[in-house]
């Protein structure tokens, strides 16, 4: 992009006319340089890369540089526009942009285009509201221009100009309006929050006349003349490798063109998925198993235990946990652990690629735009400006289609490039499963003393589990001195440790040949369990009520006591309860916003039933509270699933799993009526797409626990029959 | 949940049956020399009829209905999650009823059957059950959605006022790793009161 100075510290804001009539705003991030891609700004001809399009039709498209996987954010960053601009709701599209770092990078991710890490509405909060609000004055500039009047004299509503007794659609400026120059961010006053009139109004989400129909595209759906269907067989043990093959059989399937070795496995290249399925069944390969044949999943806790018993890298440490605890007045010494974990997202990875001279066209939804357009500018030795991906709505993500490796877009190239023709790579749900990327399975060991008055006075805590950032790009900025940040985060950052005078997190990182991601919530989804699950622990080795016992221990967080107490209220902590229920509490920060929830379980023989999950969530300033609200129920859900059934494990170095039958997850009939309570607030929005996640598994594990007398230290939480 | 898995490998069964009395008539078979054996494989000339239009279709016997619908007819809303009747995903409606299309051959549904899919429902969004969707706000990722609402209008066209138990039944079928559940379920009480 030649308009960017790259040594610019800030953002900046440029605009143009649009070709075919229009308005145009776009911006620069700081950083985003580093993968700016190719001219694009030519006079007055603008490529659409940019947030917003007027159109003289008066429709208002805004270009999403964020990938909506069902976190509403296809409405959220629009609500931040549409604030600004004093848009005409009903006549806002919304479309994913085109993939550029130059224009939708994130300078909180080095300038990539990313969507995780629950950032997109904190991280965009200003930035898309400027780009409202920079388009508003173009087309109050515009009208003043046109009816002779003061700026200052003409104000805006719903799409419309209003200079006096001239009223004049956006649309109807547009042109005019492109020509103007664009303000300076800096100087660009936002909206006052009592004025604001569409954040924080509960909105629907744009995208539903879309998805009740069916015609909403996702990747699985990309469907063009001359496409072929691809699926790979790949080696039953990860990091295995092809032998060699024999492919004369899956040939004789009709329907099936051609069998080719890629570096992942072997694919079959078909007319259609049925085809390329029946191909891959035919076919022969003998594997080269490679390090991992071994793998087994009791024997990986064993090692674990065996680390768990040597100094690990510090993660965090104040005073002399050990010689404190020597001085407590009772201690525990516990163990918890947590197994892998598969994203098993609904829709099953694809992607499609066409490759040709000087362009590698990607079609899939994608997490992470910048390292696919990378990593296939690898592949096929184009320039990364020269991948132009389509991104389409993601049939869930969970951080599976987020990954540093970019797995199943770059094996998609690797097929399209030997096929010789614009293929489709679709996975099976069974290939989903086995197929690698998982959250790593975590050991948790800790001692804590008591005081006299049963208040946690040192703590002693031993991590095990897989690093996701070692060894990949992002190693150096996420692991300092052997600690993965995403492996502790809840831990050692963790309120209850942070006035404790004497406590040590230690963490041990084994490489195990299991390739681990992020999984929604990432680090929290083990340790708000341990850490949550625990506090109730110690409140009853105190014999002190588990709310009482986490009041007095938040008492300088604010943020937290804020949810806990709302949860408790709204939930009737002390209120009697049906025969046979009971309620348990946790509370947890992570990513920004702070969650309790206070579940309500009975048991039917070893099943735990979660009848009701009461959520206070405080995520500062709530842009979309329906879209909070729904976001805290698809948390809770996924929590729910993994506190109750999910599990991979690995024998003789496969995964024993392979489809929804034998890794289970919620289904409707185990769901809870969920209340979701929004705490009023003016901080800055936190994240909101993870942070329900943490606190499911020990609310509910705590209840159990009130239920049953049976503290479960171990996901998925089995009742035993004792 | 066992209760409804049962019911939907009856649902498959009773098909397999119906299709087994038709299949002489539509099914084409051809000889294929594979290496050394000669091997019979089934191609089907169907007349399927999807969304109230009779089409022609020509296809593997075996290939299931939801590879016929998505790749031959190019109707991409009923979707593929698992490929075992697990996830409901692939739920299309035959003569009314609902049937995880991913596992049974489109061969096995009869000539004169009528197939409904997602975007036969409607085609504005109007059917009740998708104006409750609207209004509720449902959706979030949205791939398992066609699924839940032909699961849902198929049990509303059963039993017009379903109670929590009836919505357990027919919907625990379908996964959502979103978690819409609770608003499917008011959803489908709301669209039993548009009617």
């Amino acid at each position: 992009m030649n308009s960017i100075n790259p040594l610019s510290r800030r953002g900046f804001l440029k605009g143009s006319a649009l070709l075919g009539g229009g308005l145009v705003v776009a911006f620069a991030v700081p950083g985003a340089h580093r993968f700016a891609m190719g001219a694009e700004n030519q006079g007055n001809v603008f490529a659409p890369n940019a947030f917003l399009r007027i159109g003289n039709d008066n429709s208002v498209t805004v270009l999403l540089g964020h990938s909506e996987m069902g976190q509403g954010i296809w409405t959220g960053l629009t609500m931040l526009i549409a604030e600004e601009l004093d848009a005409d709701w009903s006549k806002i599209r919304v479309e994913h942009s085109p993939a550029s770092a130059a224009d939708y990078g994130l300078a909180g991710f080095g300038g990539m285009q990313i969507t995780g890490g629950s950032t997109s509405t904190w991280m965009e909060f200003d930035r898309y509201r400027q780009a409202g609000a920079a388009a508003r004055l173009m087309l109050v500039d515009a009208a003043a221009k046109r009816f002779n009047v003061a700026p200052s004299s003409i104000r805006t509503e719903s799409g419309v100009v209003i200079a006096g007794d001239n009223r004049v659609t956006y649309g109807e400026l547009a042109d005019d309006a492109g020509k103007l120059p664009v303000p300076d961010p800096a100087s660009i006053k936002f909206k006052e929050a009592k004025d604001w009139k569409v954040i924080g109004k509960p909105t629907k989400r744009l995208d539903t006349p879309e998805k009740i129909t069916g015609r909403a595209k996702f990747g699985m759906d990309v469907q063009f003349d001359g496409l072929m269907t691809a699926m790979v067989a790949r080696s039953p043990v990860l990091g295995g490798h092809v032998k060699s093959f024999e492919g004369a059989e899956a040939l004789e399937i009709p329907g099936v063109h051609k069998v080719v070795q890629v570096p992942t496995g072997v694919a079959v290249i078909a007319d259609h998925y049925w085809a390329a399925k029946l191909g891959r069944d035919a076919l022969k390969v003998d594997w080269d198993l490679g390090p991992n044949a071994g793998l087994d999943s009791q024997n990986l806790l064993e090692s674990f235990r065996k680390l768990a018993a040597t100094p690990g890298a510090p993660a965090s440490k104040a005073g002399d946990a050990e010689a404190a605890l020597s001085k407590a007045a009772k201690s525990i010494d516990v163990e918890y652990s947590v197994p892998y974990l598969a994203h098993a997202p609904m829709e099953p990875l694809n992607c499609t690629v066409k490759i040709t001279q000087d362009k590698c066209e990607i079609w899939t939804g994608t997490q992470f735009q910048t390292l696919d357009q990378m990593i296939a500018g690898k592949i096929t030795g184009l320039k990364p400006e020269q991948v132009e991906i389509h991104t389409e709505f993601l049939g869930g993500g969970f951080g599976r289609r987020a990954n540093p490796t970019s797995d199943f877009v770059a094996e998609a190239v690797e097929v399209a490039k030997a096929a010789g023709g614009p293929v489709k790579t679709v996975w099976s749900r069974e290939d989903d499963i086995r197929g690698g990327y998982y959250r790593s399975a975590f050991l948790h060991q800790a001692r804590v003393g008591l005081d006299a008055d049963g208040m946690p006075m040192a703590w002693k805590h031993m991590m095990v589990g897989q690093s996701i950032m070692a060894g990949t790009m992002l190693e150096a900025t996420m692991v300092k001195d052997g600690i993965d940040k995403t492996s502790v985060e809840g831990v050692a950052d963790s309120p209850y440790l942070a006035g404790m005078i004497n406590h040590q997190v230690e963490l041990h990182s084994p490489k195990t040949g299991i390739t681990v991601l992020w999984l929604r919530s990432v680090g929290h989804t083990h340790t708000a369990f341990v850490m949550e699950s625990l506090i109730d622990e110690l409140a009853e080795a105190a014999g002190k009520d588990p709310v009482e016992y986490r009041r007095t221990l938040l008492k300088a967080h604010p943020r937290h006591l804020g949810v806990l107490n709302l949860a408790v209220e709204k939930a009737n902590w002390t209120a009697p309860l049906p025969d046979g229920h009971a309620l348990g509490v946790a509370v947890h920060e992570s990513f920004g916003s702070y969650v309790a929830q206070v579940a309500e379980v009975s048991q039917d023989n070893l099943s735990i039933r979660v009848h009701r999950v009461v959520c206070a969530v405080d995520c500062g300033i709530a842009v979309n509270p329906m879209s909070i609200a729904a976001q805290m129920e698809s948390a809770i859900t996924f929590g729910l699933g993994f506190t109750l059934h999910s599990k991979l494990t690995f024998k003789n170095g496969e995964v024993q799993q392979s489809n929804y039958h034998d890794y289970q997850v919620l289904r409707l009939n185990e769901m809870p009526v969920v209340e979701v309570h929004i705490v009023p607030s003016t901080d800055k929005p936190g994240g909101i797409g993870e942070a329900g996640v943490p606190p499911t598994a020990p609310a509910v594990a705590n209840a159990v626990f009130a239920l049953t007398g049976q503290r479960l230290r171990e996901l998925p939480l089995q009742l035993s029959g004792v | 949940m066992l209760v409804k898995a049962s019911f939907q490998a009856y649902r498959v069964i009773v098909l397999h049956e119906q299709a087994s009395l038709l299949q002489e008539n539509n099914v084409v078979y051809s000889v294929t020399p594979l290496q050394n054996t000669v091997s019979l494989r089934k191609f089907a000339m169907l007349t399927l009829n999807i969304n109230g239009k009779d089409q022609e279709l020509d296809v593997p016997a075996d290939m299931p209905l939801l590879w016929v619908l998505r790749d031959v007819a190019h109707l991409t809303g009923t979707k593929f999650g698992c490929g075992m009747a697990q996830c409901g995903a692939c739920t299309v409606h035959v003569d009314g009823a609902p049937l995880r299309s991913c596992i049974t051959p489109a061969t096995a549904v009869a000539h004169g059957q009528k197939i409904l899919t997602i975007e036969g429902l409607s085609t504005d969004g109007s059917h009740p059950v998708q104006q409750a969707w609207a209004e509720l706000d449902v959706v979030q990722c949205g791939y398992c959605q066609s699924g839940q609402i032909m699961s849902a209008a198929a049990l509303l066209a059963k039993i017009p006022k379903p109670t929590d138990s009836d919505i357990d039944q027919a919907l625990s079928g379908n996964i959502c790793r979103c978690g819409t559940y609770p608003r499917i379920r008011a959803a489908v009480k709301r669209a039993a009161e548009i009617g």
